[in-house]
């Protein structure tokens, strides 16, 4: 089982900062994890997966030139402010 | 990012013969397993595949009505988004035709949807004309839950995202209405031999 660090570069590029110290908040469950803890799945993109409930949190697909980047299962991001 | 960078080695790498082999793929011997979530292990006497949607009536199979449906063992080269290609992988399973000839409708388009929430959409026409099946064996073998087991959508001309593992259903829509991978990135119908791996590919 992967976890959000496994994918930490990637989320990098899509954030411009480390996340995985990030919490997140489950649109579908409410529950609260730093992303670097949530469940990862790794095929025609990467899917991040609610550890409590499942749901799928965040979706990052990447073609040699472009990210394509779906937030619906993700209510909430808390970062650091910089 | 390695994560998602095109790392899938087989056994053997080559580009192949033309004929068989899309632009931009290579070949493989293994048979990588790559799921957008956890493996479901639906129990077959829980399992069902239902068309539903737009159609005049709801129809569906229960698992023993399924396989005693007429089935075909036959040989199809697949082909993943993710480059790579595996030529002559043998299956069993029933054609769409077969399934599609019960239902009347009036729309042209398919979602597949499955047990884990994953969903493809696919043209009714690529799921006619002997071109596409719902497959449970998988060389000589019952179809392996990683793999997709009970049963899987087998859509071989299109890009292996649209051959949905853990298959339950088709739902018949007026609309191509974008699926799981579609809906953020992935193109709408994926012909690997036209590249068509992303939006606007």
């Amino acid at each position: 089982m992967l976890d959000g660090n496994a994918v930490a570069g990637l989320l990098q590029e899509v954030f411009g900062t480390d996340v995985t110290a990030a919490t997140g908040t489950c649109a579908s469950c409410t529950a609260v994890d730093a992303v670097g803890a949530v469940h990862v799945y790794v095929a025609a993109g990467v899917v991040l997966r609610c550890p409590h409930c499942g749901s799928v949190l965040m979706r990052v697909v990447r073609s040699d030139k472009r990210l394509w980047v779906d937030l619906r299962g993700l209510r909430s991001l808390q970062l650091e402010s910089i | 990012m390695p994560i998602v960078s095109r790392g899938f080695k087989g056994k053997r790498r080559g580009e192949g013969p033309s004929d068989r082999v899309p632009p931009g793929q290579y070949l493989t011997d293994d048979f990588p397993v790559l799921s957008a979530g956890p493996t479901p292990h639906t129990p077959v006497d829980q399992w069902d595949f239902t068309i539903t949607g737009e159609v005049d009536e709801l129809t569906r199979w229960t698992w023993d009505e399924f396989r005693a449906l007429p089935s075909e063992t036959f040989t199809v080269d697949i082909h993943c988004v993710t480059k790579w290609s595996k030529l002559d992988t043998v299956w069993e399973g029933v054609r769409l035709d077969t399934l599609l000839e019960r239902v009347e409708t009036a729309v042209d388009y398919a979602t597949a949807y499955c047990d884990g929430g994953y969903t493809t959409n696919v043209p009714l026409a690529d799921l006619a004309g002997g071109r596409a099946w719902v497959v449970y064996g998988y060389d000589g073998e019952l179809l392996d839950p990683e793999h997709g087991g009970p049963a899987r959508l087998l859509v071989p001309h299109l890009y292996f995202w649209k051959s949905a593992k853990w298959v339950r259903g088709l739902r018949l829509t007026a609309t191509d209405e974008p699926g799981f991978w579609e809906s953020n990135g992935y193109n709408l119908y994926g012909d690997p031999w036209r590249e068509q791996r992303y939006w606007g590919d």
